[in-house]
């Protein structure tokens, strides 16, 4: 059912039957380590490169989150999926031999909560019982991508956030699972022309207050309906406009906000500056540490927003500014 | 969003909040790193003065190629990186850094191929550095020959 200007509450309600997380060698040694199905230290997981490795990632993310479901691939109708590399090659060679139909997607960092709102409104639709929806991003592929090759020396600025080696991914099922998809809304491309891309905080703070304060008033509820509202990677810079720019709105949710980029490592000890980031941040993170948490009913409800940052290297020399974007997506316990 | 900053209060409320790092530490470090390469650079200069018996061109020319040699064996193994985030400016100057971003772009294309790879990408952070540091010794050198017409 259509819901206020951007959302929908879903009458027959989406599951999520299974999820699975796979993380590399230093999101293995942050705090999340526990949450964690997979660690794998090896960065290139047997592969040629750093584009091969993060398509084995998401390949072995699928693999497995199909074996906790207790479901064989063939039984999947769709796959929603996208990463950061450019034309998302990465899903590409995860997926050209696998033989499930497929939409590619390109969210940048906000992949996750795309791929999830997509995946439940073509199961809630009716038109599939189950549906993958996955996302990964690596360090290697997305320095070399978006910045510089690894071994150069530079300064990282203090907003600057570390890409997260990883892939999550979550079955959508029409009628499995203990935690309910229970609506969705779909952001807006926010820009407030902030240029600097080492503080993409900054660049995707409004996009994320946006799309939270409009799924508040679309639902017509208060932040504390929420036990958790979710955002994927502002690191500690963009956590502090979110709850300004909300505040100014007229909503506190100081309290009940947690960014997966600030607990997915410490950057005391692991030298990470404002937080992780990449589509793998926030997709590792709901599927190990905010799944459990909710199926161990910690947590009833929460909003799930994952923030993306929409430029190219050549947006970027051309001098455009960093427009942002987030998705948000209601989980529930049942 | 009801109440939404203008582009302006937005990127200057930005500016205040986000942490940049100390100026004045960091120039404290560059000059202790840039004059560790450096005092490094003159032991090897005075070494082959001194004891190889070379001429001072000879003792100079060994001084790049070994300090350039160095930084190219540290970046291989990832070593220069650390070097740098300690010392900033400090490392990136003297001719290591140089030689540290050559290097490491010929590590990370060489999957790309020989030619596509190594050899389109290999100046991708050099290439400015080349290119107009050629250019500001013309222009040196044409303030040069102004100059020398003038005085005559």
């Amino acid at each position: 059912m259509k819901q206020g200007k951007q959302s929908i509450l879903f009458e027959k309600t989406p599951y999520i039957r299974s999820c699975a997380s796979i993380v590399g060698k230093k999101e293995g040694e942050g705090p999340l380590a526990q949450f964690f199905d997979k660690i794998i230290d090896d960065p290139t997981f047997g592969e040629e490169t750093w584009e091969l490795a993060e398509s084995r990632f998401q390949l072995e993310a699928l693999s497995l989150a199909l074996k906790k479901g207790k479901i064989k691939k063939e039984d999947l109708r769709y796959l929603f999926a996208g990463d950061l590399q450019g034309q998302i090659t990465g899903t590409t060679f995860a997926m050209k031999d696998i033989g499930i139909p497929i939409f590619g997607l390109y969210g940048a960092c906000s992949t996750m909560g795309e791929s999830l709102s997509l995946a439940a409104m073509t199961v809630a639709a009716g038109y599939a019982d189950e549906v993958g929806a996955l996302t990964s991003s690596h360090l290697g592929s997305a320095e070399k991508n978006f910045r510089f090759p690894l071994e150069y020396g530079n300064q990282r600025p203090l907003s600057s956030t570390w890409t997260v080696t990883g892939s999550g991914a979550f079955i959508v099922s029409s009628s499995q699972g203990s935690v309910k998809i229970k609506g969705i809304t779909t952001g807006v491309i926010k820009d407030y022309g902030v240029k600097d891309s080492m503080n993409m905080g900054a660049a995707m703070a409004p996009a994320a207050a946006d799309v939270i304060y409009q799924n508040l008033q679309d639902m017509d509820w208060q932040p504390e309906e929420y036990d958790q509202i979710v955002t994927g990677d502002l690191g500690s810079v963009g956590r502090e406009i979110l709850i300004k720019l909300l505040k100014d709105n007229s909503y506190d949710i100081s309290k009940i906000h947690m960014d997966c980029g600030m607990r997915i490592f410490d950057d005391e000890t692991q030298d990470t500056h404002a937080g992780g980031s990449g589509c793998a941040c926030s997709a590792v993170t709901l599927a190990g540490y905010c799944m459990d948490k909710l199926m161990k009913k910690e947590w009833h409800r929460i909003l799930f927003v994952p923030t993306g940052a929409l430029l190219s290297t050549m947006s970027f020399n051309e001098g455009q500014s960093v427009p942002g974007i987030a998705h948000a997506v209601i989980l529930e316990r049942q | 969003m009801r109440k939404e900053p203008t582009k302006k209060e937005y990127n200057e409320y930005v500016e205040q909040i986000t942490p940049v790092h100390s100026c004045f530490m960091n120039c404290v470090k560059a000059f202790f790193i840039g004059g560790i390469i450096c005092t490094i650079g003159q032991l090897i200069f005075q070494f082959g003065k001194e004891f190889v018996g070379l001429n001072e061109e000879d003792a100079a020319g060994y001084v790049t190629l070994i300090l350039v040699l160095s930084s190219v064996v540290l970046t291989a193994f990832n070593l220069y990186y650390p070097i740098v985030k300690f010392g900033g400016a400090g490392a990136l100057v003297p001719i290591t850094g140089f030689a540290n971003s050559v290097a490491s772009p010929a590590i990370e294309y060489q999957k790309e191929g020989q030619v596509f790879g190594i050899g389109v990408k290999i100046f991708t952070i050099a290439g400015p550095v080349i290119l107009y540091g050629v250019f500001t010794s013309f222009l040196t050198g044409l303030i040069y020959f102004l100059w020398s017409i003038f005085r005559h």
